[in-house]
């Protein structure tokens, strides 16, 4: 019995013919950025309509978050912090999430099964800013509201943003940590979390921008290094940076778990103390960095307060309060009264900068 | 018991077929019970999320199965996904016309899957080190083209194909061009010289030779169709998600050998039927859905989803093991009889 298969001529003569026809009825015009921009139909952003400040807070609610990474002390936190605003508020609390920081798809997956499970609320902490619009869009439609804390989606995917601090404000005041801490001059490079991070990406760019003022003139910018929030991958990308550019004199890490390894690496290396380290850091991560003189000084916010600031905003959104508008104020338990401001974000507040002489205050 | 009357005795249909079914009839049973049991399991919407997400496992576990029949592996094609997505995004925001785009990333998708042929078939690698250097080098290829952006605002009537319903029912758009991957597949496979070769191929690859079966050829055909299979699916991925990003459809190849090692497609090639591999895809699809719904954490998701895995590797050996006991005990019992006698 002789087989044959189809010869690879065949094969590849079926595929010339596939493009050159595809290529030819592409010719004559086709759907382009230009051509399609502004059909993109999506649902129209929060309205004023039946919107109470007075409303009383409902109660019996179920709030879900779904965090970037479960298992992430940060994020274990912040969802901790929220678990008790919002169970204190008399509703339930629940989370969900991808174990990886970068599964989009199963992120996309978790919300479908929150508006399928009909969750009043869902606090999301997006893993990029449109994969998720679709599904959360889909929730939307079916009566759930949506709060996004700590990193953002597209605009009019969510009803309220919370943010953790004005972006300007984060990455300016990193930039200026730095500055103090290499007297304004040197090689400085960046370790980020994963590279389509939508909040790091944000900060990174005031970052620069604040870079380009004059007294920083001395300061080069060498590179923008990625961790994707791995332990192992930061550790391993800090070191890297060390040892292509040797005259390094500062790293900027804006993410707790790349700080973390950063410093990790820096207090084992020659290095300590000669490159320094700044960035967004947990007091407990860093206590031991900053006691060993690895790390002068970094910042943060509370990140159980932003969780417990979520949980909150979505249920004023549910109890009718708020909808979203900008000027529309609530207030959030105990944590005082916040106004809703452009593109419908709170703003938790001012980071606050950590050195040995606060750090021993803090316990998260 | 087998007919031995068969003019070709075809014990890899045999086995396959016992384990596929099983699988298969494990579906039924977990689609059944949710049915019944689980809360907002049923409706045409949350079916439509289940085989959506499912969807991109499934579309390039159908040219998978060929590849492993014929005893080589492709973990390469996550990373081919994700590099079309990043393509994708690329050319459209320079402005190129998505009708262009889609077939240059298809090309993209061939061109993957030569790479990975040629190396296996020209310098007689082994396609698990290939793959495995191709998965990092796609992805790093994909890094360079994209970088950090996201693209996302693409054509709203082709965002409606990737994740839109057929009218009100259960069934995604997407899943038309599947079902007809899935006949083709289905026909290469069990209904085509291609292939008998194929599993002659995974069973002895030197006899297959000796019986004139072009060996190199046919392995790099396959693996051309594994990834412009995967480049489709990473299009698919892209306008599914709306979201173009250089690291979609990461760690894709895991799940998409997962749900045909599920199937009882075997490893060591010859063997396997694509039922069995659409049952498994669609076995780990459904339970994942269904242990999110009855909030099952991630954790324990992952520990169930292994658990199943190894059991499904063992239960077929085991059931073997069994067998060959069983028969050594009979024929011990009683002398082996001459000639065989009534057929």
């Amino acid at each position: 019995m002789s087989i044959r298969t189809a010869p690879a001529r065949r094969l590849a003569a079926a595929v010339a013919v596939v493009s050159i026809v595809a290529l030819g009825a592409a010719a004559c015009g086709g759907t382009t950025k230009k051509s399609s921009a502004g059909d993109n139909s999506a649902p129209s952003a929060a309205s004023t309509a039946s919107v109470d400040p007075h409303a009383p807070a409902k109660k019996g609610l179920t709030i879900a978050y779904l965090p970037k990474q479960v298992n992430n002390p940060y994020f274990t936190s912040s969802d901790s912090g929220g678990k008790k605003a919002v169970e204190a508020a008399g509703s339930t609390y629940k989370e969900v999430g991808t174990s990886s920081g970068t599964d989009t798809a199963g992120q996309v997956s978790y919300v479908n099964t929150l508006t399928q499970q009909q969750v009043d609320a869902i606090a999301v902490s997006a893993q990029d800013p449109g994969a998720l619009c679709t599904a959360l869009n889909q929730a939307r439609k079916n009566g759930v509201k949506v709060v996004t804390y700590d990193s953002d989606t597209d605009a009019n995917c969510r009803d309220v943003f919370v943010s953790q601090a004005s972006s300007e404000d984060l990455g300016r005041t990193e930039v200026q940590l730095m500055a103090q801490q290499i007297g304004n001059k040197g090689q400085i490079a960046i370790l980020s979390a994963a590279q389509t991070a939508t909040n790091q990406n944000t900060w990174i760019g005031f970052m620069k921008d604040e870079l380009k003022k004059p007294e920083y003139k001395d300061i080069q910018l060498v590179k923008v290094a990625y961790g994707n929030d791995d332990a192992q991958q930061s550790f391993q990308q800090t070191q890297g940076l060390l040892q292509q550019y040797p005259n390094l004199k500062g790293i900027i890490s804006p993410t707790t778990v790349g700080i973390k390894a950063a410093a990790q690496y820096l207090s084992g290396s020659k290095y300590k103390g000669r490159v320094q380290l700044t960035g967004l850091g947990t007091p407990n991560d860093m206590r031991a960095y900053v006691a060993n003189g690895t790390v002068r000084s970094f910042e943060l916010w509370d990140p159980a307060k932003l969780g417990a600031l979520a949980g909150l905003t979505a249920v004023a959104l549910v109890s009718g309060q708020i909808s979203g508008a900008p000027g529309q104020t609530y207030t959030a338990g105990d944590m005082g009264t916040f106004t809703i401001g452009q593109d419908s974000t709170v703003v938790l507040g001012k980071p606050t900068v950590f050195d040995k002489s606060n750090i021993g205050q803090y316990a998260f | 018991m087998t007919d031995l009357t068969k003019t070709a005795p075809r014990p890899w249909a045999r086995d396959a077929l016992r384990w596929d079914t099983a699988v298969g009839t494990l579906l039924a049973v977990l689609l059944v019970c949710s049915f019944a049991f689980v809360d907002n399991f049923g409706n045409a919407l949350n079916l439509s999320f289940l085989i959506g997400n499912t969807l991109p496992i499934a579309l390039i576990a159908l040219p998978m199965t060929l590849l492993v029949v014929s005893g080589e592996i492709d973990l390469s094609v996550g990373s081919t996904a994700g590099l079309a997505g990043a393509v994708m995004g690329k050319l459209w925001n320079e402005g190129m016309a998505i009708e262009t785009i889609i077939p240059i990333c298809v090309l993209l998708g061939v061109v993957c899957g030569l790479v990975n042929g040629l190396l296996v078939t020209r310098l007689g690698l082994p396609s698990l080190a290939v793959t495995i250097g191709t998965l990092a080098a796609y992805r790093g290829v994909a890094q360079i083209v994209l970088g950090s952006d996201s693209v996302t605002d693409f054509p709203q009537q082709y965002l409606d194909f990737g994740s839109g319903r057929i009218g009100g029912t259960f069934v995604p758009q997407a899943a038309v061009p599947w079902a007809v991957l899935l006949v083709v597949a289905v026909l290469v496979l069990h209904a085509t010289p291609v292939g008998r070769s194929l599993f002659a191929v995974g069973a002895s690859q030197e006899a297959a030779r000796f019986a004139g079966v072009r060996v190199k050829r046919l392995k790099l055909s396959m693996f051309v169709a594994t990834g412009t299979v995967s480049a489709l699916t990473g299009v698919f991925w892209a306008l599914h998600y709306a979201s173009a990003r250089y690291d979609n459809a990461t760690g894709l190849e895991l799940s998409v050998i997962a749900g045909v090692l599920l199937g009882g497609i075997d490893f060591d090639g010859g063997k396997g039927t694509l039922g069995g591999a659409v049952a498994g895809v669609f076995l780990l699809g459904a339970l994942q859905n269904v242990m999110s719904l009855v909030n099952v954490s991630a954790q324990s998701q992952t520990l169930i989803t292994g658990v199943l895995l190894v059991v499904s590797v063992l239960a077929p050996r085991v059931a073997r093991q069994a067998g060959r006991a069983r028969a050594r005990r009979r024929s011990a019992a009683a002398p082996p009889p001459a000639v065989l006698a009534g057929t």
